[in-house]
């Protein structure tokens, strides 16, 4: 046991000493594994941020009651009463259009076209927050209150949020197969690295063996090296996406503002950075070991 | 303690280095092999550690048929036999203290212990106060007498050195000659294939003479 720890040691060392002893190889190496694992990285920490922002906006279902341009303060009234007093919402917010134009005449960019207009175009408004959020109560509600008089539209609000998931799911499938794809690529290049590194170390190889070495003694500072090359590339994958996260955490938040949410992009989750460092040294590994059996089986 | 039976070994292409070669090496022994070159010499070292394998018969090592053994425990087998190549096979890109230390780091001995090994194989073949330099600047007799301290560094019962002696003036040959006399003396058994007979006579127990893959006397 001793002896099989004073090996790994000896193995992780040496790996390690092949890798500094070469730092321009070693960099254009791990910035070359780093770029190919920073697109799928930085995917998910945009994806795990977006999904973030999309819980904030729409945590709850919505349903978007508009009333009648022309409708009266007493329609309205009589349609707020209704929604007040049905056993299925649980909050009902009323939206004046009065408001809804001053807020609109404080926005940057839209003012100048709401004060041209010759009336207010806005309609009052009913946000009502339902009691069950299954897809079938929701659309039964909808078509209820569409019936309510002077009410000129209803709307789900939940219909977009449904569209964002999906998109997503997809956008988050397609981040797999990049990182499936460029996973590949990783074990490629490693795979190549340590051919190239076999090519030098033929003669010590073939001196260690003669003298008593398994394939396991050999093997070793190879897929140690595999590992530690993939974790410098994984390190640069995170610095990567972090920069990124930072340089964009600015721009992001302002158009957040711009409507109406405060928002912060935060950092790549820690489980997802684990996974990232992890994954890196796996298919450092994977490629080592599959450069050396095909070397070793010879 | 070595024993071959029948053996017959021959290459790809249809060439026989051995044929029905049997003899037996005892505990304790050191055996010089001669004969000219292409008689074999170097082919039967090699079956010892299983460098190559026989195509016929069985050579027996420690009471083990080298002959069918997996290819697994063949690492196992060489780190009990102490080999010197006739190109010698050092790293020249590692120091001396390094080539040597190099088959304990196989065997996983513990560094400190390693190390005390180490230098006390360098002191033997008088190597010490050259550890830190690199076999490169190294003299033909230093390489040869650096090959012996790594092949003797893991205590091997056995030493198979192939043409030891090759490409040495004459006062460096007769060293490395009396340096495996005194291995021998303290119980390894030799066995080396030598062009130098005379050289090696005077601490030989036996002398196995080999023309074309068979013993001649």
């Amino acid at each position: 046991m001793k002896g099989w720890l004073l090996h790994h040691r000896q193995a992780a060392a040496l790996a390690a000493r092949r890798l500094a002893a070469t730092p321009l190889n070693t960099l254009l190496g791990a910035l070359v594994l780093g770029i190919a694992l920073a697109l799928p990285a930085g995917g998910e920490m945009l994806l795990a941020n977006f999904q973030r922002l999309a819980q904030r906006v729409a945590a709850t279902p919505q349903i978007s009651v508009f009333m009648a341009l022309d409708a009266a303060k007493g329609d309205v009234a009589d349609v707020e009463s209704r929604l007040r007093r049905h056993a299925q919402t649980r909050e009902v917010r009323l939206v004046r259009r009065d408001d809804t134009l001053k807020r609109f005449k404080e926005s940057e960019g839209l003012a100048e076209v709401i004060e041209n207009l010759p009336r207010n175009p806005f309609p009052d408004a009913f946000v009502v927050v339902p009691r069950d959020e299954a897809p079938a109560a929701l659309e039964a509600m909808r078509d209820e209150f569409a019936k309510y008089p002077r009410v000129e539209h209803v709307q789900l609000d939940s219909a977009w949020v449904k569209k964002l998931d999906a998109l997503l799911r997809l956008t988050r499938l397609a981040v797999a197969l990049l990182a499936a794809v460029l996973g590949v690529a990783l074990v490629a290049v490693t795979f190549n690295t340590i051919r190239l590194q076999i090519l030098t170390q033929r003669d010590e190889m073939e001196v260690s063996r003669l003298l008593g070495a398994t394939d396991a003694y050999i093997r070793r500072p190879f897929l140690y090296f595999g590992a530690l090359q993939g974790l410098a590339g994984g390190l640069v994958a995170w610095l990567a996406v972090l920069g990124a996260t930072f340089l964009l955490r600015g721009p992001v938040g302002e158009v957040a503002r711009l409507y109406g949410i405060e928002f912060s992009m935060h950092i790549l989750p820690f489980p997802d950075t684990a996974l990232l460092f992890g994954l890196a040294a796996l298919l450092g590994w994977l490629g080592a070991w599959l450069s050396l059996s095909r070397h070793l089986a010879k | 303690m070595i024993r071959f039976d029948r053996v017959g070994k021959r290459y790809p292409g249809g060439i026989a280095a051995l044929a029905e070669l049997t003899f037996a090496v005892e505990s304790g022994e050191m055996i010089v092999l001669s004969g000219h070159s292409g008689a074999g010499k170097s082919t039967l070292l090699k079956l010892i550690p299983a460098i190559e394998r026989p195509t016929q018969g069985a050579v027996v090592v420690n009471g083990q048929n080298v002959a069918a053994l997996k290819r697994a425990a063949v690492p196992y087998l060489r780190r009990n036999i102490g080999m010197i190549f006739q190109d010698q096979k050092l790293l020249f890109d590692r120091s001396v203290f390094d080539n040597v230390m190099l088959p304990l780091a196989i065997a996983g001995v513990a560094l400190r212990d390693a190390g005390r090994r180490v230098r006390a194989a360098l002191d033997k073949v008088g190597l010490l106060e050259r550890e830190r330099a690199m076999p490169v600047a190294l003299s033909g007799g230093e390489q040869q007498r650096l090959a012996i301290a790594r092949a003797v560094v893991a205590r091997p019962a056995i030493l198979v050195a192939d043409e030891p002696t090759a490409h040495l003036d004459d006062a460096t040959a007769a060293d490395i000659a009396a340096m495996f006399h005194a291995f021998n003396q303290v119980g390894v058994t030799v066995l080396v294939a030598t062009h130098h007979e005379a050289l090696f006579a005077p601490y030989m127990t036996r002398r196995v003479v080999l023309s074309r893959g068979r013993i001649a006397q």
